[in-house]
């Protein structure tokens, strides 16, 4: 499928990549034709430098026969005007990214429409949403929900004294009955679907998908709860950290920030009354011991930098603060960060590129079961999909004990209505259902794919 | 450095001229000759060595960059050689190594000089493949290579820059593989409608092979002495007109089926290239129409000699030596131009010839105005300046290669200056006739064996553009 890029930062080049591994054929615009040389060395694809809302550029670039054309330069109005020509000239889906929280309130729908935008991608928002959900449920690495908000998968860290460890899955089952399926398992540099057989270990990362509702009460049974944070320091006055001081200040939180601009300090007092700002350099450490690193019950860091935010995390992780999120982008960082002892970390270039791999994947596949969303969990080692099941699903009339699924592939919940299933043997996948699959090592376009 | 995927790739091309090598085989079981058994014999030898290579050095990760890209690309090119000269030593019909090395290199790298005195008495299959080299070497081996083989590494736009000849590459579609499959679409279909046309015109049908062969891959190997010169004269224009299509830029093609006709019309690079063979001639038409008192004849002659050196493919209806001196000089300024950037051409190419002189006229701008600032265009677009340095140093490389080479040559006794001179240019352009004892009617046979090595080097670093031959026998490139 022919997708193009208008916009080669960051996201852009995070997309490209996560475009380029699921195969489809990408031509990137950007204006800097250094930039352009550089992404021509580095991956598969054609490039036009040029300016992405000028016609003569997209026509260039083919916009006539892209079936998708994704804008995030750095200017949400570029990439407002490029969506809009390249629909009128004829490409089938636009993404624009729009950014700026003023754009981002009620303005945004009529936007949407008036301009025939399909989708529109806002990363630090998608952040701060998933910053969120960590925070109301901190004994998760991450979590990713699924549609309609009832069902989630919990990413957790099995810790020495888990209780655990070296137990068979059976015996957790047994021992710890409820709404649950462990249904993957991250060691080290590999990745399973565990069976009933499967000892875990410590150090071991599992997913495990339950109703929404249940998580909490689960993970106290399970021994791993930690209670959910209300005293937060969040470092770096930035987009993500807008958002999600806004949505913290809706519940009974104690949120403060420290940024070193001034002028960023006043527009944050102007936009978020009832949050305290700290005018001072978060990497001082000085002055986060005197505004109480201690005492917080999470740390947030999302300053622009990459490694300052690693090196302050790992000092408030020393100071004892239960749970330490930090926004690292690029891809090499993040795993040196994790190999530090960084538990938690985000980011936003993943979440983006996440949802276009599953936004293009929906695309290729117009027929049979659509992809609603897709996550990839465990370090892109694996993908848990929600497939929207058609009325000609082939496999209706079998329970799942009677299928017989291809290696390393899990249903792991089934969603009915406003029943959340968590699938046994003897249950069925119907039309209208949404089927949750844990898969590792494949690449799944349709519900079909998983059966032998 | 990625030494396995080098030695891999090596065994890739050893297997793939295996298969190719069917096709010659088949013809010369088809004229019932003996030469079939050093196909025979031939295929097994590239099979084993390819299997073993491509077996043995199994790549860890296939990710390349540009050194291994260029290291890549000589190896791929030798092997190549040396597998495909088997034939004619084992055959018999060229027996010393180093005239076959000559000949078969000649013929990859598009060149057509050749060392064979009495090309007629070779078996049909030898000329086949003699032929059919250059229709392999035109486009690239490793662009078909790419074409055909799945799981091509993310980065082979390196190994497609270093074969594909021309400043900069241009893709036509968003991945390497699918452009590399439209230009072998695009050169499969040309080279099949010259065929039609020529058999329509009367000539054999194993003849319009051979000569839609050498057309394609603007090589020059015929299968007369004479060369196309005892063809009727249907069949030299549909020659003349064909070297012209081959020495395009293949993109224009792509971009004709996909009905985009301004940037190809507007294309400075395509009027320069008509231009220059419009001028060229008419000027030796009306220099050599007093001698000949024909004008079409006239016509007919300077046309199909001027398409052939500049799209350096090297057929001759005549012995251009034999022509005024006028004519000469304009056929030994050609020796140098190409045709353009992206076709199967050898030489300068029209785009590089056309950047300098657009870099020169501005550079005599700055020296009238020393503060004005100017850029240089080129099809619409501004160049960068790295661009036009990068192209000043290559154009200084290609001087000094010319000069160095031309200097061993010297060595031996039996030349003169003109010979020489002209030897070395036409094989660095991978044209394939020179003057004197090396023009259209004579060959290279007379040169020792060093001068062979050396001057099918030289083709080699013409063909593949001079940076993989000297990187990848520079120590600096295996260093760790």
């Amino acid at each position: 499928m022919k997708i193009l890029v208008v916009g080669c930062g960051k996201i852009g080049t995070a997309i490209i990549s996560s475009l380029l591994r699921e195969g489809h054929d990408v031509v990137a615009i950007d204006n800097n034709p250094s930039v352009m040389a550089e992404l021509n060395n580095l991956y598969d694809i054609m490039s036009v430098c040029g300016n992405g809302a000028d016609c003569d550029t997209l026509s260039e670039a083919g916009v006539q026969s892209a079936r998708l054309v994704v804008a995030v330069t750095d200017s949400d109005e570029l990439n407002m005007l490029c969506c809009f020509l390249a629909r009128r000239m004829g490409a089938h889906h636009t993404i624009a990214r729009i950014r700026n929280p003023e754009y981002n309130d009620q303005s945004l729908s009529f936007m949407r429409s008036e301009l025939h935008l399909s989708m529109p991608i806002n990363p630090e928002l998608q952040a701060a949403k998933e910053i969120y959900n960590i925070l109301k449920l901190p004994a998760a690495v991450n979590i990713e929900k699924f549609s309609g908000r009832n069902f989630e998968m919990a990413e957790l860290l099995l810790k020495d004294d888990s209780p655990l460890n070296g137990m068979y899955i059976y015996d957790v089952r047994r021992k710890f009955p409820g709404r649950y399926l462990i249904c993957v398992v991250g060691r080290e540099e590999n990745v399973f679907i565990p069976d009933g057989n499967f000892i875990l270990k410590s150090g071991d990362r599992i997913g495990i998908t339950a109703p929404v509702t249940e998580m909490p009460k689960l993970l106290k049974t399970l021994g791993l709860a930690q209670k959910s944070a209300k005293n937060i320091m969040i470092l770096g006055a930035s987009k993500t950290a807008y958002y999600l001081a806004k949505m913290l200040s809706s519940g009974n939180n104690n949120v403060k920030i420290i940024e070193l601009n001034r002028n960023r300090c006043e527009e944050f007092c102007q936009a978020l009354p009832s949050t305290m700002i700290v005018h001072g350099d978060g990497a001082d450490q000085e002055l986060l011991l005197e505004e109480g690193i201690k005492g917080m019950d999470a740390f947030v860091s999302l300053t622009g930098m990459d490694e300052e935010n690693i090196l302050i995390s790992i000092f408030a992780s020393l100071q004892n603060v239960p749970k330490v999120i930090s926004k690292v982008n690029r891809d090499s960082l993040a795993a040196m960060a994790e190999k530090l002892g960084l538990e938690t970390i985000l980011s936003p270039r993943k979440i983006v590129s996440d949802i276009l791999s599953s936004y293009a994947r929906a695309l290729e596949n117009s027929e049979g079961s659509k992809i609603e969303t897709l996550y990839k969990i465990m370090d892109d080692k694996a993908e848990a999909l929600e497939f929207n099941v058609q009325s000609d699903f082939v496999y209706k009339e079998k329970s799942l004990k009677e299928l017989t699924f291809k290696n390393n592939i899990l249903v792991a919940g089934i969603i009915r209505g406003k029943k959340n299933i968590i699938p046994s043997g003897d249950d069925y996948i119907l039309p209208g259902d949404k089927v949750i699959v844990i898969a590792a090592g494949h690449r799944l376009n349709d519900l079909s794919d998983i059966i032998k | 450095m990625n030494r396995r995927m080098i030695l891999h790739t090596a065994g890739k091309t050893a297997l793939i001229e295996a298969v190719l090598l069917i096709l010659p085989l088949i013809v010369s079981l088809i004229y019932k000759e003996k030469s079939a058994v050093a196909f025979i014999i031939t295929i097994g030898i590239a099979l084993i060595l390819g299997a073993l290579a491509s077996i043995v050095a199994k790549p860890r990760t296939n990710t390349i960059y540009a050194k291994e890209g260029f290291i890549i690309v000589t190896l791929a090119w030798i092997t190549l050689s040396v597998i495909g000269c088997l034939p004619f030593i084992i055959s018999g019909a060229i027996p010393n190594f180093f005239d076959a090395i000559f000949e078969t290199v000649s013929g990859f790298t598009t060149t057509g000089s050749s060392i064979l005195r009495n090309v007629e008495a070779l078996p049909k299959g030898l000329l086949f493949w003699r032929s059919f080299t250059h229709w392999v070497g035109g486009m690239g081996i490793l662009v078909f290579v790419m074409a055909i083989l799945p799981n091509v590494s993310d980065r082979s736009i390196h190994i497609m820059r270093a074969e594909v000849p021309g400043p900069v590459v241009g893709k036509l579609v968003p991945k390497v593989k699918d452009t590399a499959k439209i230009l072998y679409l695009i050169y499969i279909g040309i080279t099949l409608t010259e065929i039609v046309l020529l058999i329509c015109g009367g000539m054999g049908i194993f003849d319009s092979f051979i000569h839609s062969f050498g057309t394609a891959g603007t090589g020059g190997f015929g299968i007369r002495t004479d060369s196309i010169a005892s063809y009727n004269p249907y069949s030299q224009w549909v020659i003349t007109i064909f070297m012209l299509l081959f020495g395009l830029n293949f993109n224009y093609f792509y971009l004709f089926l996909m009905k985009k006709f301004k940037p190809v019309l507007k294309s400075a690079e395509l009027w320069t290239y008509l231009g220059i063979f419009a001028t060229a001639s008419a000027l030796i038409t009306i220099n050599i129409y007093p001698s000949l008192n024909n004008l079409s004849l006239a016509i007919r002659q300077s046309c199909f000699q001027v398409a052939s050196i500049v799209t350096t493919t090297g057929y001759a209806t005549t012995d251009f030596n034999l022509w005024p001196t006028f004519s000469k000089g304009i056929i030994f300024i050609l020796l140098f131009l190409g045709g353009c950037a992206g076709s199967t051409a050898g030489g300068l190419k029209m785009s590089r010839i056309v950047l300098m002189f657009k870099a020169l006229k501005r550079e005599l701008q700055k020296a009238l105005h020393p503060r004005s600032a100017k850029a240089v265009l080129f099809e619409g677009k501004r160049v960068e300046e790295g661009v036009l340095n990068s192209l000043g140093i290559y154009f200084i490389l290609y001087m000094a290669c010319i000069g160095i080479i031309f200097l061993i040559l010297c060595l031996e006794r039996e030349f003169d200056i003109l010979s020489n001179l002209t030897a070395t240019i036409t094989c660095i352009n991978n044209v394939g006739p020179g003057f004197g004892a090396v023009g259209p009617a004579s060959n290279f046979a007379d040169y020792n064996w060093f001068s062979k090595i050396i001057l099918s080097f030289a083709m080699l670093m013409g063909r593949l553009e001079f940076y993989p031959i000297i990187l990848t026998f520079s120590l600096s490139a295996w260093k760790k």
